[in-house]
């Protein structure tokens, strides 16, 4: 196909948002905080005096190198909606599925 | 005259003849002006999400219930995981920075990062190898006054009857024809049954993931991977990014959560 | 292209044609005849059931036979009948109905129906093989283990079922995009016919009910050729997580199986009640919510497995409340009657069977989604007579009404009014006669899966009236064949819109043309063809954007011999890892494995039209 052909239908659908994509910069910065949130969730480990709650806090470091990945890397950021409703629907069954298991296998009742 | 229909039909984008069967197939007419193949891997990505909810499921509900060991603290070594999560994570930059490249039509930029991903890839599979290797020859070695002081591992203080009269060390235990008996495989118990599954599912889409980025690599040689097409490189990337936050999951739910200190021994 | 190692059949003929096709409309009919095959076996196997229960301390299959019996019956009606005939629907009807020229994946879409029969052949192999599976189609968890299951029954049940999975998750990625990526200018979502937006809840469903099996049958899979420990007790394994795990998956598939007829009645009634179908925008609703629901029900299929009095109660009343937008669909429909010119064709017919039988399994379902109703029944005929009824009376009399419907669409000729309305009543009362007194064999204490009975029981009549029923529904079955060979070969032609309907694929010739489309097809409306006749407004409009007029210049995508080779490999590796502890079954399934390999790769480098060969755009 012409290309002019091709940049008429881009500016028609204007959706797959080719223009406003960060820049490596941004790619470089994203992977800086990812490995800082790495070495923290290391180092917590190491931190006895923690005890459970270590759990909370490596959950929400974890969900947040999640969110990272997924919005920057995966620029589901700047991309239509309809690919996050399609990839968050699955992930949010897939959560609630294993947190149902779990709950139906005592798995937060103390023993 | 494209303008005009489309302000006479409501909901109507665009019109555009040909429907399924352009040969670029990258600008083809669809109904909501996203890609079709696009559409087709986040749809798949969402699927796969259940897939591995699925395993990670059941990897959870057996935490803490194989009878015999090895169990997680005995094998799990902290330290060496991070720094092959470090490098997945790493991968993934590398690979955002090949789609950068590509899109800016840059082929050799292009080259230089995808085959640094597929090569960070295949690090991390290096890993996995290796620590496989390693928990399936595991070896218990204590100090026999050590035992019942606490100091030992439930798995260890299980070889206990090991220290006899006139021993006081115990090096491993092997049957009569030297065969390791304190490896974890998947056959050992269920958490060899369930972590080798698991990680081994996820180490299978690495696998994949680093075929698919190495085709990319050689196909840009004969003039496959272009500007044009950098949709082809995008669906490999979200690909990848989707295995690389799989591990972000199962680095902390299954080795963080498995072997910190104030966990309830199995 | 030069990668490719054979050439591309570009205009194959004869049998060619139909195995590189990548025609949705072909594809769908290959779909739905092999359904029916499929169907007729299944069939089969129910009457040596029947035959061997008419009669108490009957010996006419052996025990070990009776349990593969109702176990292929099981799996076959729901994995290789009632779902690809729902799948046979999709395909021919979705493009059709969006106003698109095929599906968004043409050769994905002929993997997936390669897939779907190189499945369905290997279950039904196993019969020939040493013995079919024997664990019935929930296949629970320690019965499939070696240890109790050594033969290879089992291994052919999973394996089939995951290649089965292939080829449903296939199919179903490719329907979201097609719905939500082709639909013609216009038909915003709400404006899709109910049967594309129950087809596209299906497709949801699906992608992400599989998984769970898929992970489940690995589990399996694991146990039984490498020893893992995933259900076995002795290493502390869980026999339940199989239920939980199966369940997840089974109870939205159940909804995959009725989704499809809810959809199918939702187009019948309207036509041929001469009126707008009552409340579109609720039907659509129920129906999405029925599928969002479909996940929070799963273990009231284990309500007597001991899942403690918290659990039971939540599953109860998420059961209970799961019946309320099947019910909405329901009163929708009769809605739609009510006051409305009716024509009683036998697609009609089978629509109204379809919503008086469908209530009584409901209802029956109704009865048992109370924990302690349910210890009553579970287990028992009342099961098997809730589930024909959902499965018989609701899928089934669907299915057939969409086979009346659309039959002349697919043929251009009319089924055989006579035979047809002969047809659905010998159905319709031998489905009841079938089934109906199983309810009082439950209610009895009737265990299902017993082989025989003492005569003792006080189950002798209603067995022997069962049975009876049977014969009757094959009978209705056979005149079907009938009239479907008898009406291909000589029916009344029918023109473009024998039903004065409502939806766009009327507004074609029938069958229509290969391209479907000459023009893309403009919406203004939910019924968009019915609105063009009676309004006069303009469906088929004025040339389409790109400045080609000319309906020769539509490009098809091209014939492709990859999905048949990719299907092929996990057909053959599929065998190879059923005797994966021969080195011979090692080397064969790395042949498949390979063969799909190959195939995959040169499928991913061929375009999806052939530059050398088109017209050169
Ligand atoms: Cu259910």
């Amino acid at each position: 196909m012409a290309q002019n052909e091709d940049m008429s239908t881009e500016t028609h659908l204007g959706s797959e948002n080719h223009s406003d994509h960060p820049t490596p910069l941004t790619y470089f910065k994203v992977a800086m905080i990812l490995s800082i949130i790495t070495a923290i969730e290391v180092g917590i480990f190491y931190v006895e005096d923690l005890s459970y709650g270590i759990i909370p806090i490596l959950t929400i470091l974890s969900v947040m190198k999640f969110a990272l990945v997924i919005m920057f890397y995966m620029h589901l950021r700047y991309d239509n909606r309809l690919f996050s409703t399609l990839f968050l629907t699955g992930l949010a069954l897939a959560f609630l599925v294993v947190i149902a298991l779990l709950a139906l296998f005592q798995f937060f009742t103390p023993s | 005259m494209i303008q005009m229909k489309a302000k006479v039909i409501k909901g109507a984008r665009i019109l555009q003849e040909a429907v399924t069967t352009q040969h670029g197939t990258d600008h083809e007419y669809t109904t909501t002006g996203l890609n079709h193949r696009k559409l087709l891997m986040w749809a798949f990505l969402g699927s796969d999400c259940m897939f591995f909810g699925s395993l990670i499921a059941t990897y959870m509900v057996y935490y803490g219930k194989s009878k015999v060991g090895p169990f997680p603290e005995d094998l799990f070594s902290i330290p060496i995981t991070s720094v092959s999560t470090f490098v997945l994570l790493m991968s993934s930059m590398s690979m955002v920075l090949a789609y950068a490249a590509i899109r800016k039509g840059s082929l050799k930029g292009f080259r230089v990062w995808i085959l640094s991903t597929a090569l960070m890839g295949m690090t991390f599979l290096a890993f996995q190898v290796f620590e496989f290797y390693e928990f399936a020859n595991h070896e218990v070695h204590f100090d026999c006054s050590q035992v019942g002081t606490g100091n030992l591992s439930a798995f260890e203080e299980s070889f206990q009857n090991e220290c006899i009269e006139g021993v006081t060390t115990v090096d491993g235990i092997h049957d009569s024809d030297g065969n390791n008996l304190t490896g974890l495989t998947p056959k050992t118990n269920l958490f060899g049954t369930t972590f080798f599954t698991l990680t081994g599912f996820h180490g299978a889409h690495v696998t994949l993931g680093v075929i698919w980025l190495l085709s990319l690599f050689f196909y840009s040689f004969r003039g496959g991977v272009t500007r044009e097409r950098d949709l082809d490189v995008d669906l490999a990337a979200l690909y990848w990014h989707f295995v690389d936050i799989v591990w972000i999951v199962i680095f902390t739910v299954v080795y963080l959560f498995g072997v910190f200190p104030g966990f309830p021994e199995s | 292209m030069t990668t490719s190692i054979l050439s591309r059949p570009i205009h194959p003929t004869g049998l060619w044609a139909w195995l590189t096709t990548i025609d949705h409309k072909r594809i769908g009919i290959l779909y739905g005849v092999t359904a029916f095959i499929m169907f007729l076996s299944g069939g089969i196997e129910a009457m040596y059931i029947r035959l061997q229960l008419a009669a108490p301390e009957q010996e006419l299959v052996s025990p070990e036979i009776y349990s593969q019996l109702f176990t292929m019956h099981g799996t076959t009606m729901i994995f290789l009948a009632i779902m690809p005939m729902g799948a046979a629907f999709f395909n021919y009807l979705i493009p059709l109905q969006i106003g698109a020229r095929d599906v968004a994946f043409p050769r994905l879409n002929a993997f997936s129906y390669w897939t779907f029969l190189g499945g369905a052949v290997m279950l039904k192999s196993s019969w020939f093989l040493g013995g079919a599976p024997n664990a019935g189609w929930f296949g629970y968890a320690p019965i499939t283990s070696s240890a109790y299951n050594p033969g290879h029954g089992i291994d052919f049940w999973i394996l089939s079922l995951q290649i089965l999975g292939i080829a449903s998750l296939a199919a179903a990625f490719n329907f979201i995009v097609t719905i939500i990526n082709l639909r013609a200018p216009g038909m915003s979502l709400m404006r899709m016919p109910i049967f594309t937006w129950m087809t596209f809840v299906t497709s949801i469903l699906l992608i992400l009910a599989f998984p769970v099996i898929t992970v489940a049958l690995i589990e399996v899979m694991f146990d039984r050729f490498f020893g893992t420990n995933f259900f076995n007790v002795g290493a502390g394994g869980q026999p339940l997580l199989w239920q939980h795990l199966f369940w997840v998956f089974g109870h939205p598939e159940v909804y995959i199986l009725i989704l499809p007829a809810l959809g199918i009645i939702a187009e019948v009634i309207p036509t041929f009640s001469k009126k707008p179908l009552f409340g579109y925008p609720v039907v659509v609703l129920s129906g999405v919510v029925i599928g969002f629901m479909g996940w929070m029900v799963w273990s009231h299929h284990m309500f007597t497995v001991g899942l403690g009095p918290v659990a039971n109660s939540v599953f109860a009343v998420t059961t209970m409340a799961i019946a309320v937008p099947t019910g909405v669909k329901i009163f929708n429909y009769i809605a739609t009657m009510w006051k409305g010119s009716i024509s009683l064709t036998t697609s009609m017919l089978y629509a109204i069977g379809f919503i008086f039988l469908f209530v009584i399994g409901g209802l029956s379902g109704v009865m048992h989604s109370s924990a302690a109703s349910d210890a009553q029944q579970q287990d028992t005929y009342f099961i098997v007579a809730h589930l024909h009824y959902v499965l018989f009376g609701g899928s089934i009399m669907a299915l057939g009404s969409g086979i009346y419907y659309w039959f002349p669409k697919m043929t251009g000729r009319l089924m055989d009014e006579k035979l047809g309305k002969l047809n659905f009543l010998l159905v319709f009362i031998g489905m009841n006669v079938t089934f109906f007194p199983m309810h009082f064999l439950g209610l009895d204490g009737m265990p299902r899966r017993i082989y025989t009975y003492d005569s003792d029981m006080g189950w002798n009549l209603w067995n022997a009236v069962s049975s009876v029923g049977y014969l009757i529904l094959a009978l209705g079955v056979l005149i079907l064949i009938v009239n479907i060979i008898w009406s291909v070969l000589s029916g009344e032609k029918a023109d473009g819109d024998p039903w004065d309907a409502r939806t766009l694929e009327w507004s074609m010739s029938s069958p229509p043309p290969e391209y479907n489309f000459e023009h893309i097809p403009i919406v203004h409306g939910i019924d968009p063809y019915w609105e063009q006749k009676r309004e006069g407004l303009s469906t088929v409009p004025i040339s389409g954007g790109s400045g080609d007029d000319d309906s020769h210049g539509i490009h098809l995508p091209q014939p492709s011999y990859w999905p048949l080779l990719a299907s092929l490999g996990l057909f053959v590796s599929g065998y190879g890892l059923v005797y994966l502890s021969s080195s011979i079954g090692l080397v064969v399934s790395i042949i498949g494995a390979a063969i799909t390999m190959v195939a995959v790769y040169a499928w991913s480098f061929e375009p999806v039209n052939d530059p050398d060969e088109g017209e050169g755009h």
